[in-house]
């Protein structure tokens, strides 16, 4: 594309592209995100594409392969707009019927319309399958919309409109008003106000500032920052310079996952596409500012997700964590002031500029505004990528979206946060969707990892996967968290195996607390969570499988001891 | 893998120190594996001390210090797939090929590596082979799928 030296070419060669497109013509989306990939959509996206060549209907039906599309469980997945009819389990075979039925306006195709698993009763619109019927899918709906390797395509749905806004109708100041007035709160764990970290880092002193993308997403269980990311990236680097803007950085990192080629390519490609454009780079659409972009990835390693751990690794070190006294907003990168907010929060930033504080703060509950993606994993019978208002009863989001637990077992509990997170026992799932709600109850929200535990599953052996996982992924550099993880693995690897002795329980504790007290960094701090809420909520278990040898859920094999 | 092919490597980072990670990462994707002559050429380039480039490459679990079997197996031990059946897949392969986890068999045919989420939740458990996904895994399936690995 061309280069955009100011905001009126923005908005002539959005016109040009909207008039170009006849807005009657149709799309078919179909998901090409990782768990569709594995199903083999590869091979139905080329049988789509071929199929329009065939029937000659190249320019008025328009095939993309997309970023995730959500609904994992039913995948590959296909989306036509817009006439809003969402076909599930597609397969290479169906391309030319599917293709056929878009072209000429006729009656969806029943077989491959979602059914209702207890009547059967076929559904044709979107909007009306239950799993995406109670979302409120704002950032992750464009997915559908857009091809995530064309920037026109991000521009015909209103691309960089914020960013144009933040740079020429608002002052620096103005957006990081904004931004604190909308109470955006951190969507990677802490729940911590953006606009006042952000605040930070713009007030210290330092010669050069940066802002980050955290997308290292390492929780295991979680993949809605990559579904984002993948299936737009324009809209996180959006945000991102508009950050850097009110906090004055010149310079971003995105510190993101290595394993995922679809996101790195499609990553790569926006930002040169960005840097062509005049999105990134020197005098950003004609403003005088300047600002760029370097991408660094995680090198297999949970702990170089936490902000000071990361980056350590950005500087090319160990990702060893600071203590928390001096802040990364205010010594960071390189010393310097840094300003680290995960894809999420930062994928917000275009549509409150846009949309203003009150559409924010409307959607939400008092303290926690917005809406939030949910990766839905474990024993739900739908699996997948989930965005619903802040607010939502989990209720809904387990049973309505989730369609409850699979292969008719019973729901035991719901676990948020992964390692570092905790689970509440299935009744209390009225729970609104809510930081401070959550973690009241010991199973704060993190990054959005909502795992469906069932009637099978043992929480002392669930407890002992999390501690396990962590003990692996802890830097190693303080002895709280690298000891005290050891033993308590020690421990909870004997009460598994029949072994357990009493007083374990209180050692347990003991090593819980001690570890909150003095690890250095959030990693072995909050990594006895999930037994606290276990021994909160699930003491029972424990105990009988320490005083009578055995495992209620029947999970552990104690019995061959 | 050539000294030139490494330092074409350390020179696209215009030999940084700050990019000993990227430039690491880069020599890993080309030669699969990181041999001692790579770290020496990259510590003296960069002016890193070698033990600190050992120390790097030692940390990050994505760094292979030993050269990699013919065909990479990722086994997802996430939570879901972990739910799911994991440990029998990661069973199944050391029946198979006798390795577990950040082992390589003796006839350098697979290497394993356990993995935390591919995000790939509602097919677990998930096994990649070269890249190429296999789910649903049930110990049969497992079997299979290895079997067909040319």
């Amino acid at each position: 594309m061309q280069r955009i030296g100011s905001p009126e070419k923005l908005e002539e060669i959005r016109k040009a592209i909207l008039e170009a497109r006849d807005p009657k013509a149709s799309s078919i989306a179909i998901c090409a995100a990782p768990n569709c990939h594995a199903l083999g959509n590869g091979a139905v996206v080329d049988a789509f594409e071929k199929e329009v060549k065939a029937q000659g209907l190249e320019g008025k039906v328009r095939v993309m392969a997309t970023g995730c599309l959500g609904f994992c469980e039913m995948g590959p997945v296909v989306i036509v707009n817009p006439s809003n009819i969402c076909y599930v389990q597609v397969g290479a075979d169906d391309a030319a019927e599917i293709v056929s039925q878009v072209a000429n306006g006729e009656k969806p195709i029943e077989r491959l319309l979602y059914a209702d698993p207890d009547t059967g009763e076929r559904v044709e619109a979107l909007d009306k399958i239950p799993f995406y019927r109670e979302q409120s899918r704002i950032l992750i709906g464009d997915n559908a919309r857009i091809d995530p390797t064309s920037l026109e395509d991000y521009l015909a749905i209103g691309g960089y409109a914020a960013l144009s806004k933040a740079l020429f109708a608002m002052t620096p100041e103005a957006i990081l008003d904004e931004v604190k007035e909308s109470n955006l709160r951190g969507r990677g764990g802490g729940g911590f106000p953006a606009g006042r970290k952000w605040e930070t880092t713009r007030n210290a002193p330092g010669e050069e500032k940066y802002v980050i993308v955290n997308g290292h997403e390492g929780e295991p269980g979680a993949f809605m920052d990559r579904a984002l990311f993948t299936g737009n990236p324009h809209l996180v680097l959006e945000g991102l310079i508009i950050g850097a803007r009110a906090i004055g950085a010149t310079k971003g990192f995105i510190y993101t996952r290595h394993d995922s080629p679809m996101l790195l390519a499609n990553l790569n490609r926006a930002l040169e596409q960005a840097r062509e454009a005049g999105l990134l780079g020197n005098d950003i659409l004609g403003s005088g500012f300047d600002f760029d972009v370097e991408v660094h990835f995680d090198v297999g390693i949970f702990v170089s997700g936490e902000s000071s751990a990361l980056m350590r690794s950005l500087e090319g070190n160990m990702p060893e964590p600071r203590p928390k006294y001096v802040r990364t907003s205010v010594s960071g990168v390189n010393d310097m002031p840094s300003n680290l907010n995960n894809v999420e929060t930062w994928a917000n930033v275009p549509y409150i500029i846009n949309n203003g504080v009150e559409w924010f703060a409307g959607m939400g509950t008092e303290k926690s505004n917005g809406s939030k993606l949910i990766s839905l994993s474990g024993s739900a019978r739908n699996i997948g990528v989930v965005e619903v208002e802040m607010g939502t009863s989990l209720k809904t989001v387990v049973e309505t979206i989730g369609g409850g637990v699979a292969n008719g077992k019973k729901l035991k509990a719901v676990h948020f946060g992964g390692p570092m997170g905790g689970s509440i026992p299935g009744d209390m799932i009225d729970t609104p969707l809510d930081f401070d709600e959550l973690g009241k109850l010991g199973a704060p929200m993190g990054a959005g990892a909502l795992l469906v535990i069932d009637d099978e599953t043992c929480m002392v052996s669930l407890t002992r996967y999390f501690v396990e996982f962590l003990t692996k992924e802890s830097c190693g550099k303080c002895t709280p968290c690298r000891e005290g993880m050891r033993q308590m693995l020690n421990i909870l690897n004997d009460i598994c195996s029949g072994e357990g002795r009493p007083g374990d329980i209180e050692r347990l504790e003991e090593i819980a607390d001690t570890m909150s007290v003095a690890s250095l960094c959030s990693l072995g701090k909050t990594a006895p969570d999930p037994l606290r809420s276990a021994l909160r909520y699930f003491k029972a278990e424990y105990e009988a499988h320490i005083n009578e040898k055995k495992c209620p859920a029947g999970d552990c094999a104690i019995e061959a001891n | 893998m050539t000294q030139d092919k490494i330092d074409q490597i350390i020179d696209k980072f215009e030999a940084k120190p700050r990019a000993l990670i990227m430039i690491l990462m880069d020599i890993q994707h080309h030669n699969r594996w990181l041999p001692k002559e790579a770290l020496e050429r990259v510590s003296e380039r960069l002016g890193v001390p070698l033990a600190k480039v050992q120390q790097i490459a030692a940390f990050y679990k994505t760094f292979s210090l030993v050269p990699k079997g013919d065909h990479e197996l990722h086994v997802c031990t996430g939570t879901s797939c972990h739910l799911r059946g994991a440990q029998k897949v990661l069973d199944t392969v050391y029946e198979v090929a006798g390795i577990r986890p950040g082992e390589t068999d003796s006839e350098s045919k697979f290497s394993l590596t356990a993995v935390n989420c591919m995000g790939a939740c509602s097919l677990g458990p998930v096994m990649m082979v070269d890249g190429q996904y296999h789910g649903r895994l049930a110990p049969s399936k497992t079997e299979d799928v290895l079997k067909n690995v040319k």
